[in-house]
């Protein structure tokens, strides 16, 4: 995608050299939402901390290095950062362009995955190894791509004037366009995954203005399914284990009911100001499975407190509050769709990952945007940064 | 791109971001409430829980303290025994979780896999015994009876027992220095239970789940002083149990040792002649029953005159303390426990209670001359006393005329006391009692009847002095079922039962004067006796028995003197008590007790003695001999085991002649004797815990004497001899089933 990115950025900057165009009165740094910005910075910062704290003395995955976690979580955000900026540069809209190939590419990713490519951890076949110890979730950038393909397809014909909202023919095609990745991430079987962009599909057609009947048809379709997906054992037993022991947390605590169980002792044993960074018993215990990734919120809970772990619930509302602004005040129903399509992702992935630690949603293996350990995770969740600001930026657009 | 104007955005589209932001923040709200609700609102309990995660205790148990008798003679210590333990979490690791290892350790020590594997099995609501009760953090002792060349296998070839250790551990042992035993004494050792630590937890000594608890005499009675306090490294641990870091360390305190008044060998002298002495009476036929007497228990108390400190106390029948070591077979428990056992592991000396007999008639006497008989007064000593057509008879119906209450004591002349018992009652109102002055009653608890004489041994019965109060109250426990026996029923049971129904409640004359002579329902124990003999002996004063006599920290530096304390003094002025001290000094000379004492140095040592037999509804007679001298008391008694001076003389005789070192003919050699003066000091630890104990020999210095030497225990029951520790004629006594001998 930077490469794609590079090549436009020449073609759009044609009369002004760079820095004249990033100090000019109109520069897109002065257009950016820099309160975002700073709050995503500062999830990235707080969830580096926590990743070190979480992995240490984790010797038997940091490889008797204590730093391996800490530096690549360092990298990763700074590839996160640039991939953002990459966004902001190419702009969202240039990207409409580009769309059906960067959705090819992703669904290539995700069927990738299913051929002896993919490797499975704890049960779900969602990775790519790639050698050197690096691994991409396809997963994560379907997110993207599915957005960007949803709001390509729905806003088509409003931005154009053509019509008022979606018609029944492209809300068809744009579910039709959602369905396929979904299903491939369905047989992952990556649950958590599928859930995220249901939720998005939803909020897509949501922003679009597409008739009622669509979402309460889907959010229909979504029940059966659920039902269906329950009735016909799709789930395996693992996933069916992590429901039983969210409905009952005392369930074998030993076994299924372990993780919530130490998650949110973890937790409350922090207290209003916590244990201390590095000093939470339980994070140095490593009571606690996947800490670093899908459990970091635990770190923060145990070691931050109340204090530590409410700033990151309240740097992610910060976030999406600006989101929200960005979503409502841009002009075209695109950057309308794809502002509501990230904001629901960010929503949801947040409330499932931290809900689940605090035992208050089912374990499912998603990663909590910006905080947790993951490249992927990272990378698509600071390109959607990049996107945001990308819609902020280039709101007047007749520039 | 189209120039659609801004307000080309439908309504419908803003309404939605506007549902959807909502919703997103009453997402987060909800995660917000979540969290305070985990942290703040229940945060304490989750900290708890956090805290139960990750610290784990490793315990290594205090070196419990010795208990040494009064010359620094370890009776229970420890013996260093190679414990073969196996770590749980070591076992765990391994991939078929311990399972060939531990059948391999069976292999080598010989045992079977199964039970080797029960042993180390955890316990829990499913699990049936043997399992571990214990920490499983904590090494499961397997066994401490390994053999050095088992435990070198196991230590040599450690990678093919990962997680077995075998080690030297300290280990209970009672010694039985010089013969003695003294098991009820010294009392023994069991694991702790759940229930125990759960109440000593906020006590000042919490217990641990690896300590083992003392279950009764010294080891109950001075427990928290001996078991020290047990050394527990906290380790911080992960979630595989991996140790990561320690945490508050205490180090452990040895426990103290214990210095008693005990003397090993004079302990070992009086079980020796206790046990004798119950055999020998076991060859004697009962003129009453005409069986040989049962001898079914008994007990001894040697006891210092001054000070109450126990020096020896035997109860019989006994067993091994060492039984209760490394916990007990189910087979041991069930022989020392079981209806045939006859209770070994009771200490009869303060457990078993029987009616006193004649040595009560110094209690009698003194109430007498408090009520305002005067002791040098002529009484009456018929061969018998008659109230209201009821013949109470003296022993042997012997008549010695007109004596006084000290010729009275050394005969035991019972119509004396029938006479003096019966006045009083008659002058309390008799069957009508109006104000009862009560003063053999009253004078019974002064001396500190019915109630614990406050020994520093758990467990010690009060006996009983059938006062007044006490008949009423037995009477309304019991009238039920009297009446409607006596309704029923027309024997002689059933005539005893009508006549109890009907008047039980009252004091009867024959009560009372059955009463006079320490028969019917009083009930005594033999530490309470050598308690009241003691007090006569030293003027007075009733001491608190005591056997424990300092209590020395391990390095000898802190040492707390158990000082002798006293409940009472008895209610007689100084001339009475001579008065009765001679009286008791021609007991042992010319007396019912002079021809146990025959050639004994009275100069020297001037000896004081009662006898007594008392009769128990349905058994043979009780059997009881209190004596002093002037530093010492000993009090005997045996359950059906005969008269006073002829099943317990002997045996007494020969604990004072080890004692003083006399020997048959009355000379006295200093060389031999074990104590001739109580001792003082104590035993001196040196700081690295070693005791300076004087040597003992083995076998003791033996008492001279023997049975053969004195008048043959025949003729005691022959009507040459003088005995005359009288019962009162069976017929007449209202007796009571449920007497009781112990």
């Amino acid at each position: 995608m930077s490469t794609a990115g590079g090549y436009r950025v020449r073609r759009f900057t044609p009369e002004r050299g760079t820095w004249s165009r990033l100090t000019a009165r109109d520069s897109v740094l002065r257009r950016l939402d820099w309160v975002m910005l700073l709050a995503a910075l500062a999830l990235s910062a707080i969830g580096t901390l926590l990743v070190y704290s979480a992995t240490r003395n984790r010797t038997e995955l940091n490889q008797g290095d204590p730093y391996y976690f800490l530096l690549r979580n360092i990298l990763n955000t700074g590839i996160g950062l640039a991939l953002a900026l990459g966004a902001v540069w190419v702009g969202h809209r240039a990207l409409r362009g580009a769309v059906p190939i960067l959705y090819g590419i992703s669904v290539l990713f995700v069927l990738a995955v299913l051929t002896p490519l993919g490797a499975t951890i704890n049960g779900a076949r969602s990775w790519i190894q790639l050698g050197g110890g690096f691994s991409i979730q396809p997963s994560e950038f379907t997110k993207i791509t599915i957005i960007l393909g949803m709001a390509m397809l729905l806003a088509g014909k409003v931005d154009a004037g053509d019509r008022r909202q979606p018609d029944h023919r492209t809300v068809m095609e744009a579910l039709g366009l959602a369905a396929l990745p979904i299903v491939i991430i369905l047989l992952m079987p990556d649950l958590g995954s599928v859930m995220v962009l249901v939720i998005i599909v939803l909020a897509a057609l949501l922003a679009s203005g597409a008739s009622n009947r669509w979402i309460v048809g889907l959010v229909g379709t979504g029940v059966i399914g659920c039902v269906l997906v329950w009735q016909l054992g799709v789930l395996d037993e693992y996933q069916i284990n992590r429901f039983a022991a969210f409905a009952n947390p005392a369930l074998d605590p030993a076994g299924v009911g372990y993780n919530t169980n130490q998650a949110r002792i973890a937790i409350g044993s922090g207290g209003l100001t916590g244990s201390g960074l590095f000093h939470g018993s339980q994070t140095t215990g490593q009571f606690v499975p996947e800490q670093q990734t899908d459990f970091i919120f635990t770190v923060a809970g145990e070691e931050l407190g109340f204090v530590g772990a409410g700033a990151i619930i309240f740097l992610l509302g910060v976030v999406l509050w600006r989101a929200c602004r960005i979503a409502r005040e841009t002009t075209e129903l695109y950057g309308t769709i794809v502002a509501a399509g990230i904001i629901s992702w960010f929503a949801f992935q947040s409330f499932e990952n931290i809900g689940m630690t605090l035992g208050i949603m089912p374990v499912t293996g998603l990663p909590l945007p910006f905080v947790s350990y993951g490249g992927s995770s990272m990378f698509a969740a600071w390109i959607a940064v990049g996107l945001l600001q990308s819609i902020k930026a280039q709101r007047p657009m007749s520039a | 791109m189209s120039n659609l104007p801004e307000t080309g955005r439908t309504s419908r589209i803003t309404i939605r971001l506007v549902v959807i932001q909502i919703l997103v923040f009453s997402l987060l709200l909800t995660l917000g409430g979540r969290l305070w609700y985990l942290q703040i609102r229940n945060g304490d309990q989750y900290t708890a829980e956090a805290a139960d995660n990750h610290i784990q205790q490793v315990v290594a148990p205090a070196t419990r303290g010795s208990i040494l008798d009064a010359r620094g003679v370890p009776l229970a210590d420890n013996e260093t025994r190679l414990v073969v333990s196996a770590s749980r979490t070591d076992l765990m690791k391994i991939k078929d979780r311990g399972k060939t290892v531990l059948a391999r350790l069976a292999g080598v020590l010989g045992l079977k896999p199964e039970d080797v594997a029960a042993k180390v099995r955890l316990c829990d609501a499913k699990t049936p015994k043997p399992c571990w009760a214990g920490s499983p953090y904590q090494p499961i002792p397997i066994t401490d009876e390994a053999t050095t060349q088992q435990a070198l296998q196991i230590r040599e070839r450690q990678e093919d027992f990962p997680g077995i250790t075998a080690e030297p551990t300290a280990v209970r042992r009672y010694a039985g220095p010089g013969g003695s035993n003294t098991a009820q004494v010294l009392g023994y050792l069991s694991p702790v239970s759940d229930e125990e630590i759960a109440k000593a937890k906020n006590g000042r000594s919490p217990l641990l789940r690896s300590d083992q608890v003392g279950r009764s005499g010294i080891e109950r009675q001075y427990d928290t002083e001996l078991r020290g306090k047990a050394g527990v490294t906290r380790y911080e641990v992960d979630n595989l149990g991996r140790v990561i870091g320690k945490a508050k360390s205490d180090k452990a305190v040895p426990g103290a040792a214990v210095v008693t008044s005990i003397d090993a060998r004079v302990q070992a002298i009086a079980e020796r002649e206790l046990d004798q002495a119950m055999k020998d009476a076991r060859k004697e036929i009962d003129r009453n029953t005409g069986v040989p007497y049962k001898a079914d228990a008994g007990a001894v108390v040697v006891m210092e005159s001054k000070t109450g400190r126990v020096v020896a106390m035997a109860s019989n029948p006994t067993y091994d303390p060492n039984a209760w070591v490394g916990g007990i077979s189910g087979k041991d428990y069930k022989e020392l426990t079981g209806k045939d056992s006859n209770y070994p592991l009771l200490n009869r000396a303060i457990q078993g209670q029987a009616a006193p007999g004649s040595i009560f008639k110094v209690i009698t006497t003194t109430a007498a001359v408090n009520a305002g008989y005067a002791f040098d007064d002529g009484y009456n000593c018929s061969s018998s006393y008659n109230i209201g057509g009821q013949v109470f008879k003296n022993f042997e119906s012997q008549s010695h005329g007109s004596i006084n209450l000290g010729r009275a004591l050394e005969v035991s002349c019972d119509t004396v006391f029938y006479d003096l018992a019966y006045r009083q009652w008659q002058k309390d109102g008799g069957n009508k009692p109006k104000n009862p002055a009560d003063w053999f009653y009253k004078t019974a608890h002064q001396f500190g009847l019915a109630k614990e004489t406050g020994i520093d041994l758990p467990n010690e019965v009060r006996g009983r002095v059938p006062d007044r109060e006490w008949k009423k109250k037995y009477w309304e426990a019991n009238k039920d079922t009297w009446c409607k026996q006596g309704d029923k029923d027309d024997s002689y049971a059933g005539k005893i039962a009508k006549e109890n129904c009907e008047s039980g409640m009252r004091m009867r004359a024959g009560d009372s004067v059955n009463y006079s002579i320490g028969q019917g329902d009083t009930l005594v124990t033999p530490i309470q006796m050598a308690t009241i003999y003691a007090a006569i002996s030293n003027g007075g004063t009733l001491y608190n028995p005591t056997v424990g006599k300092a209590v020395i920290s391990s390095d000898g530096k802190e040492i707390r003197e158990i000082k002798p304390t006293s409940h009472g003094r008895l209610p007689f002025k100084g001339r009475t008590r001579d008065q009765i001290d001679a009286a008791l000094a021609g007991v042992a000379t010319r007396g019912t007790a002079a021809w146990r004492f025959q050639g004994w140095p009275q100069n020297e040592i001037p000896m004081h003695a009662k006898t007594g037999t008392a009769e128990v509804y349905g058994k043979q007679t009780t059997s009881w001999f209190a004596t002093y001298t002037a530093d010492y008391t000993i009090v005997m008694t045996i359950s059906q085991g005969g008269t006073g001076s002829g099943a317990s003389g002997p045996a007494v005789r020969k604990i004072y002649n080890g004692l003083y070192g006399v020997d048959d003919k009355g000379k006295i050699d200093e060389k031999k004797a074990l104590l001739p003066h109580p001792q003082t000091g104590l035993p001196k630890i040196e700081k690295d815990g070693t005791i300076e104990a004087q040597p003992i020999a083995s076998p003791p210095p033996s008492p001279s004497g023997s049975a053969s030497d004195s008048p043959s225990a025949s003729a005691s029951d022959g009507s040459s001899a003088p005995p005359s520790d009288g019962p009162p004629s069976p017929e007449q006594s209202p007796s009571r089933k449920e007497d009781e001998d112990r």
